[in-house]
């Protein structure tokens, strides 16, 4: 598959979704915990501190599906995080990522 | 003034700051410095459960009877796991708690010590905020937060965990927090309310749906206001009987499963539907895709994931239902809508409820209505999970918000006893009747001599068939007759087992007067159990089956 080809499918298929939670060892239970028990798939996750540590963006790739806008709003209700953003699945987040994932 | 405590000692003055005057739990070794600064506190009346599930539904008892947060204490480990269904619970229903429970020092966590269990992990997906809390200054801070959060927004538990070592670290305090409160919700979005009213002016038969919502947001008395300005004929969710009277003109009881057929009947001839503080449960909706199929739908709640979760809704507002209702009520019509009322009054007469043979109290609908006669409205309502619990909700006559202690979302038996106990205990001078069943009682039993210990007024009114009433129903119904695991080979003398846990106990099977026996058990102070066979072939109905549309009810 040439990368053209997997982007427009990722374009069909995925979201992208950039939430900013508080910076502690429960909240990324918190955010994928919402997904896993709707066993909704999290294709990919990436998530690091931001600026002087005490908030971190956590990315996650996950299927377009009907149940994408609640979803938002189930994270949205959580008490560690602070917003979230959806984003098409070209966002470049994940892009370059590619050489770390070959099998 | 600097003072030196414990985070055992700041977690005891924060409850008593918070205005906690009574809590549930069990002590055991990891939260026993709390339990020691307890002790010391002359404010806080502690009650020994004899089941963390006990105490969780102590604290939800006080919590649902006031509509202020509630707390319940427990150990590590199997303390912790006993006390989650109370949690999960508390989740479905919105009921806003505070779960204490002591964890392994910091230092043995994740090393399986004695008595450790991942208690943060296990209560994340049922709670609305969990903590696992780090150090005695930090305790300072995550109370009053746990308080703002169960009570502020959609209520809902909160689980505190907090380590031995933290407990017993000591600090220096010269400063309190403020305790935590609720926070007001964000105002309605008056153009959505304008174009709310405007529909509800224009609508031809619509109906008012109350949830409990409307029960948390304290906005009964404004949905009634609405539903007599607009002329909206009004159902309630189980959780939001005594929102409107029952014998209100208006009402038309509770919806969906075992409602009225009059009252599904109508619900599928409104043009407009104005859901409040309800979520369009499936045991309200039946088939969703059937529901109110010719309906527009005006929706407000507080959560906005609630909104077009189920069923989309033409109009959203996210908003207290109290807020809303009070920008709503000037903007709408007065209006009788006589020809709508006139045609819900003749689905009534059409279709009655069948209350059969209710003046005979050896049967159900008789033995609640005989309840209720020797009651008045200031009485509190608390029911276990099962037929009993749907007969009472069908005939009980409910007419004040927080009457009704009911476990809706999760259906848990074992809620009954132990939430009367805790509404017993919030609200001294109600009394508090608790109906349940053979198979609930036997769930949470051994609260009966909590019950005795505290000497809370509570009157057990026990419809005992010797079956698992609604499994034995569903296996009769739609599953061939095949009765399997429903009926009990063995049942204990419930009378004998009341008195040995040391309350009183009455026959209703061995009286000559089972209303004359039934008055003077309910008069007499105190914890009472009221035993009184039923029919175990006596069905929960109308039913809609599962799976069908709410129109398509089988039976009576």
């Amino acid at each position: 598959m040439n990368a053209i080809n997997r982007n427009e499918q990722n374009a069909l298929a995925h979201a992208v979704l950039e939430i900013d939670v508080n910076n502690h060892a429960g909240v990324m239970s918190h955010v994928v915990g919402l997904f896993s028990r709707r066993a909704y798939n999290v294709e990919g996750i990436l998530c690091l501190p931001v600026g002087d540590g005490r908030q971190s963006r956590i990315w996650l790739l996950v299927n377009e599906d009907l149940r994408l806008a609640q979803m938002m709003k189930q994270v949205e209700k959580l008490e560690d995080v602070i917003a979230i953003r959806r984003h098409n699945a070209d966002h470049a987040v994940f892009q370059d990522l590619e050489s770390f994932f070959r099998p | 003034m600097t003072e030196t405590l414990t985070g055992a000692q700041i977690t005891v003055r924060l409850l008593e700051r918070q205005g906690i005057r009574t809590v549930a739990g069990i002590p055991g070794g990891a939260i026993l410095p709390i339990y020691d600064a307890l002790g010391q506190s002359t404010a806080i009346h502690h009650v020994l459960a004899r089941h963390e599930q006990g105490a969780g539904f102590m604290a939800q008892g006080m919590a649902r009877a006031t509509g202020l947060p509630a707390v319940c204490l427990a150990s590590s480990g199997p303390g912790a796991t006993n006390l989650l269904t109370a949690i999960a619970d508390a989740k479905l229903d919105s009921i806003p708690l505070v779960a204490i429970t002591g964890q392994v020092p910091k230092a043995m966590i994740g090393t399986d010590a004695f008595q450790e269990v991942d208690t943060y992990g296990l209560s994340i997906p049922i709670t609305k905020h969990n903590f696992l809390v780090s150090s005695a200054e930090e305790v300072l801070e995550v109370i009053p937060r746990a308080f703002r959060i169960a009570a502020s927004g959609r209520p809902g538990p909160v689980l505190v965990d907090i380590p031995k070592d933290v407990q017993m670290q000591a600090i220096e305090i010269s400063e309190w927090p403020e305790p935590g409160r609720a926070e007001p919700a964000p105002a309605a979005d008056s153009a959505l309310i304008e174009q709310a009213a405007a529909m509800i002016n224009t609508a031809e038969r619509p109906i008012l749906y109350l949830g409990g919502g409307v029960i948390h947001s304290g906005a009964s008395t404004a949905a009634i206001e609405l539903a007599e300005k607009a002329g909206l004929p009004t159902v309630m969710t189980l959780m939001a009987l005594g929102a409107m009277p029952v014998d209100h003109p208006l009402a038309l009881g509770m919806l969906g499963m075992h409602a009225a057929r009059y009252t599904n009947l109508a619900l599928d001839e409104c043009d407009l539907l104005i859901a409040v503080g309800a979520r369009f449960d499936d045991r309200a909706t039946g088939k969703v895709a059937a529901f109110c199929p010719q309906a527009k739908i005006i929706h407000i709640d507080i959560d906005p994931a609630e909104l077009d979760k189920i069923k989309s809704a033409h109009i959203g507002i996210t908003a207290d239902i109290g807020e809303a209702l009070s920008q709503l009520l000037p903007a709408t019509f007065q209006n009788s809508r006589k020809n709508w009322v006139d045609r819900v009054n003749a689905l009534k007469a059409e279709f009655p409820f069948d209350l059969h043979s209710t003046d005979n109290p050896r049967s159900h609908f008789g033995l609640i209505q005989s309840v209720a006669a020797c009651l008045d409205d200031d009485a509190i309502i608390a029911t276990d999970v099962g037929q009993h619990q749907m007969w009472v909700a069908q005939a009980y006559p409910l007419r004040r918000p927080r009457q009704w202690l009911t476990s809706g979302g999760l259906g848990t038996m074992g809620f009954g006893v132990p939430a009367a106990i805790g509404a017993a205990l919030a609200e001294r001078e109600r009394t508090v009747v608790c109906f349940t069943g053979d198979g609930s009682i036997m769930m949470n039993i051994q609260e009966l001599v909590t019950a005795a210990e505290e000497n809370v007024n509570i009157k057990i009114v026990l419809m005992d068939n010797a079956t698992l009433g609604l499994v034995h129903q569903q296996q009769t119904l739609f599953y061939g007759e095949r009765l399997f695991a429903s009926q009990f080979r063995s049942s204990p003398d419930f009378v004998k087992i009341a008195q040995g846990f040391g309350i009183a106990a009455v026959d209703l099977d061995a009286s000559a007067n089972p209303c004359a026996t039934l008055m003077e058990a309910i008069s007499r102070p105190g914890p009472c159990l009221i035993h009184a066979s039923i029919d175990a072939e006596q069905k929960v109905y109308p039913m809609v089956p599962p799976g069908a549309a709410n129109r398509d009810m089988i039976g009576a």
